[in-house]
């Protein structure tokens, strides 16, 4: 497999603030690459550089073999790019939008309908909508149209599931998913970390800084070990409680249940004990299975102190 | 269709589809001409005079003839020169001419009441008219290129220079930077278009809408407001021409100053509109104007545009006598565009 | 629940935009001290409701109280007794911490003998006394997210109303959120919180899920799930809002 994108030491600053610091990763042909990290973790000013808008300050990034900054004329012609807002015209038509974006390639609707009828076939029953009326799912599906019209090799995606609930979410996913067969390599940011599950490989960025770069299921691979789901009547309690014990290195809520990050002498009958012992009653320790939010909450641990 | 044409195509949707700016795009530049033209004028009509004489001449009475006959005075008759304090107190007129002959010389003197200025100024000015023609007083004025002196005609050049400014300066700006404030902007960059096409895209449905505006105005100042039509309409438009494709630049220029669009109005408003309208010589006479001032103007480039349709509209002097402010704003378009260009394909 | 034990009942609420219906006869009660969690897709008329709760608008039919205030009637006392912290607006960046605090102190109608003693009370429990005159956007997103939930508070309301709290947040910050909500609760601060993370509607008490305009399911996450046969509640919302008609 070739790389399609390789992202070697790029730093970026704006003004006193550095946005990226040495960031380094590459990304393969045909990959579903995902970025994950919170708001302001750099996801977006790493898009723009991919995209060819911003010049990194040091480093540099290889899209298709091309540098983004001497080649980006040839590369605004590969890459299909969807900004974190949905940027479409919202007081032009659906087919407006698309056949605008179609027309700065050079290309038609035509030419590339069966790879974006997937996604595009529920808005052609109403090409005369403005945009702007659209629902945020609806609306994503355009933005997406608009991006693959002139059938990029990579596709850039920047948080395109923010602000879109959950089941308009699982679709995009799924979309995306569809246009693997096409051959395409997408680059996803999200700062939803159950999303991470849904690519080949993902970067886990905070802070600028790229924290681990791998498949989804080699990241967490070993997280389990020392890992406990902890449930009680009064989680309050109970959560407080696991903070005072020397056993716990770190203990968060996790959906119904607190994960708890135990050293080696974690023994969940003695914890129980012990607990019983504060007065925390009906508590229940058993292993847990480590994700992606696991791992970022342990990597970025220290900084949080 | 090419790429410039859908990006052209595509902001004559922006401009059309808003009706709401469209109306008031098209109708602004006839509101104005028809106010400034006719409802706020600073041309006095039917001054009140009464005339004092002591001795009924040739001359005095051609003089009473033609104030009786000028279409600027209601003549109130003739009164005792003890009276006319009295008349002007109860408002009954508003200037007095107390004409004495001696010796066969007939001397004059106006008295006017100036509560009102601009009134006092006029009549004073229109009543020396009439008297000093026809006395041997030595002092001969006339009053060239607008005999009549309508204001109105004054103020065309004004109102086309705020309009241009208006339209192509703000609407411009506003449209780039809303591009830039939705994202779409890096949606156009990102593609393979040049940057000199996403401008040109832009610019040219504005030059566009200007001409047409331009060709209501005219019309406007020809037919209603009666502008004499013998100097060069040809020169009119070219002039007029240049000095849209300048505004355009300086639409451009506020769009890369700013990132979003309440600053893109609020720049064009303060560092153009005002000033147009305050320095342009639009208002108040740039001579006027203490020399600071004066030198300020001169980077204002309506000040050229004004002074140009000036010499052009009504004092009815061909291209020739235009051809320092054309110079002027030729060379501002060209720093303006140069400026931009570099600026625009720079990356951040 | 008795009467004294309720925070916000409503019954039969009702808001329509012309012929659009965008809440439609929804009814339920949320206890003192309670963390209820309002989920809903897109456009199912979570933000009308939150509104109509929270005396910015008026309901076209039906009835219900907020802090014992009629939501038909009373907005104004409404106002004055809830708490409001949404993740788009929270604070004034250019401001201190101190600033932002005393501000909305003064828009809460405290007096200015009261504004300092909780102003002092809140900054001992954030541990932020060190940092009263450092600029809001110069202090960590973590920092700033208890600011914001400790200015929502600072008049100790009845019920503080939390609009997507913690979106974009990273999940440590996240959590740490969630932490001074249970202890809110705990002091008996009544918590109404809309969220897109599924993961925290499971620290809710009870969760409801509202589907074009109307509550689809209403209970504690143990039992939607039970009922749902599902394993998280990302299954149940997904389950529950599969067949929602409307979008925004």
């Amino acid at each position: 497999m070739s790389l399609v994108a390789e992202i070697r030491d790029v730093s970026k600053s704006y003004g006193n603030i550095q946005a990226l610091s040495e960031v380094s990763f590459s990304v393969e042909e045909g990959e579903m690459f995902g970025l994950i990290g919170p708001d302001g973790a750099g996801k977006s000013t790493l898009y723009r550089l991919l995209a060819t808008l911003l010049v990194p300050d040091s480093g540099s990034l290889t899209v298709m073999g091309h540098d983004t900054v001497k080649d980006y004329r040839l590369l605004r012609r590969l890459i299909g790019y969807m900004p974190e807002r949905f940027s479409l015209y919202p007081d032009l038509s659906i087919s407006e939008n698309l056949n605008f974006f179609a027309s700065l390639f050079g290309v038609t609707i035509k030419d590339n309908y069966e790879l974006i009828a997937p996604i595009f076939s529920q808005l052609a029953k109403f090409p005369d909508r403005p945009a702007g009326k659209l629902s945020g799912g609806m609306k994503q599906k355009l933005a997406l149209s608009c991006a693959l019209i002139h059938r990029p090799p990579i596709l850039l995606l920047d948080e395109p599931t923010t602000g879109v609930d959950a089941v308009s979410r699982s679709e995009f996913w799924d979309m995306l998913a569809s246009l693997r067969k096409h051959g395409i390599t997408i680059l996803v940011s999200t700062s939803y970390m159950d999303e991470a599950t849904r690519c080949d490989r993902i970067a886990m960025i905070d802070h600028g800084r790229i924290l681990r770069t791998d498949t989804p299921e080699r990241l967490v691979a070993g997280l389990d070990e020392n890992l406990y789901n902890a449930v009680a009547p009064d989680m309050f309690r109970l959560l407080s409680g696991l903070r005072t014990l020397p056993e716990v290195i770190d203990c968060y809520t996790f959906g119904a249940a607190l994960h708890v990050v135990g050293t080696n002498a974690f023994s969940p009958e003695d914890i129980v004990r012990k607990l019983a012992g504060m007065g925390i009653e009906g508590v229940s320790i058993y292993p847990a299975k480590g994700v992606i939010e696991d791992l970022f909450i342990k990597l970025t641990r220290n900084d949080q102190q | 269709m090419n790429i410039l044409g859908s990006l052209i195509k595509k902001e004559a949707i922006h401009i059309t589809r808003d009706r709401r700016t469209m109306f008031i795009t098209l109708i602004m530049p006839l509101v104005l001409l028809l106010l400034f033209g006719f409802a706020i004028s600073t041309e006095v009509n039917d001054v009140k005079v009464a005339v004092a004489v002591d001795k009924h001449t040739d001359t005095t009475r051609d003089i009473i003839q033609a104030l009786d006959v000028n279409s600027y005075f209601t003549f109130e008759g003739i009164t005792e020169p003890s009276e006319v304090e009295l008349l002007l107190r109860q408002g009954k007129i508003d200037a007095a001419l107390i004409l004495r002959t001696d010796g066969g010389a007939t001397t004059y003197q106006i008295i006017v009441d100036a509560s009102n200025p601009t009134v006092a100024q006029a009549a004073v000015s229109y009543i020396s008219g009439v008297v000093e023609h026809r006395t041997s007083s030595p002092v001969i004025t006339r009053t060239l290129y607008n005999p009549q002196m309508k204001s109105s005609y004054n103020f065309v050049p004004g109102i086309m220079g705020m309009i241009f400014i208006l339209i192509c300066a703000i609407m411009t700006s506003v449209s780039i930077v809303r591009e830039k404030e939705t994202g779409t902007m890096d949606l156009l960059l990102v593609s393979p278009v040049r940057p000199v096409s996403i401008l040109i895209g832009k610019l040219v449905p504005y030059f566009i809408l200007s001409c047409i505006i331009l060709a209501i105005m005219l019309t406007m100042a020809y037919t209603v407001l009666g502008l004499p039509t013998s100097g060069s309409i040809f020169s009119v438009i070219a002039v007029s021409l240049i000095y849209i494709i300048l505004s355009l630049s300086i639409g451009l220029l506020i769009s890369t100053m700013v990132d979003n669009q309440v600053s893109a109005l609020i720049v064009s408003a303060m560092l153009f509109l005002v000033p147009v309208i305050m320095l342009s010589g639009m208002i108040f006479p740039i001579d006027n104007m203490p020399l600071p001032l004066q030198g300020v103007s001169c980077i204002i480039p309506a000040r050229w545009y004004i002074a140009a349709m000036r010499k052009l509209m009504i004092q009815q002097i061909g291209l020739e006598g235009v051809i320092t402010e054309v110079l002027v704003m030729t060379g501002m378009i060209l720093v303006l565009l140069l400026a931009q260009l570099g600026k625009f394909n720079s990356k951040k | 629940m008795t009467n004294s034990n309720i925070a916000i009942s409503v019954r039969d609420l009702t808001k329509c935009f012309g012929t659009f219906t965008a809440v439609d006869h929804i009814s339920f009660d949320v206890g003192k001290g309670e963390i209820f969690g309002f989920l809903g897709a897109n456009g199912a008329g979570k933000t009308t409701a939150m509104r109509m709760l929270c005396g910015l608008s008026y309901p076209t039919s039906g009835s219900g109280t907020v802090t014992g205030f009629n939501v038909c009637t009373e907005g104004e006392q409404i106002k004055r007794h809830i708490g409001y912290m949404s993740q788009r607006f929270s604070l004034y960046g250019d401001l201190t911490v101190a600033q932002n605090l005393r501000l909305f102190s003064t828009i809460y109608g405290l007096t200015d003998g009261e504004i300092k003693s909780r102003m002092d009370i809140v900054m001992k429990r954030l541990d932020m006394e060190g940092m009263a005159d450092a600029r809001v956007k110069s202090i960590p997103v973590g920092w700033r997210q208890k600011l914001a939930f400790a200015a929502s508070t600072i008049h100790t309301p009845e019920i503080v109303f939390l609009d997507e709290p913690t979106g974009g947040v990273d999940p440590v910050t996240r959590r740490k959120f969630w932490e001074l909500i249970y202890q809110a609760s705990s002091e008996g601060m009544t918590v109404f919180v809309t969220t897109h993370y599924l993961d925290e509607a499971e620290y809710c008490n009870r969760v409801s899920i509202m589907v074009d305009g109307r509550i689809a399911a209403l209970n504690t996450p143990a039992a939607l799930k039970a009922r749902y046969h599902a394993e998280t509640m990302d299954e149940v919302f997904r389950t529950v809002a599969k067949n929602a008609q409307r979008s925004e």
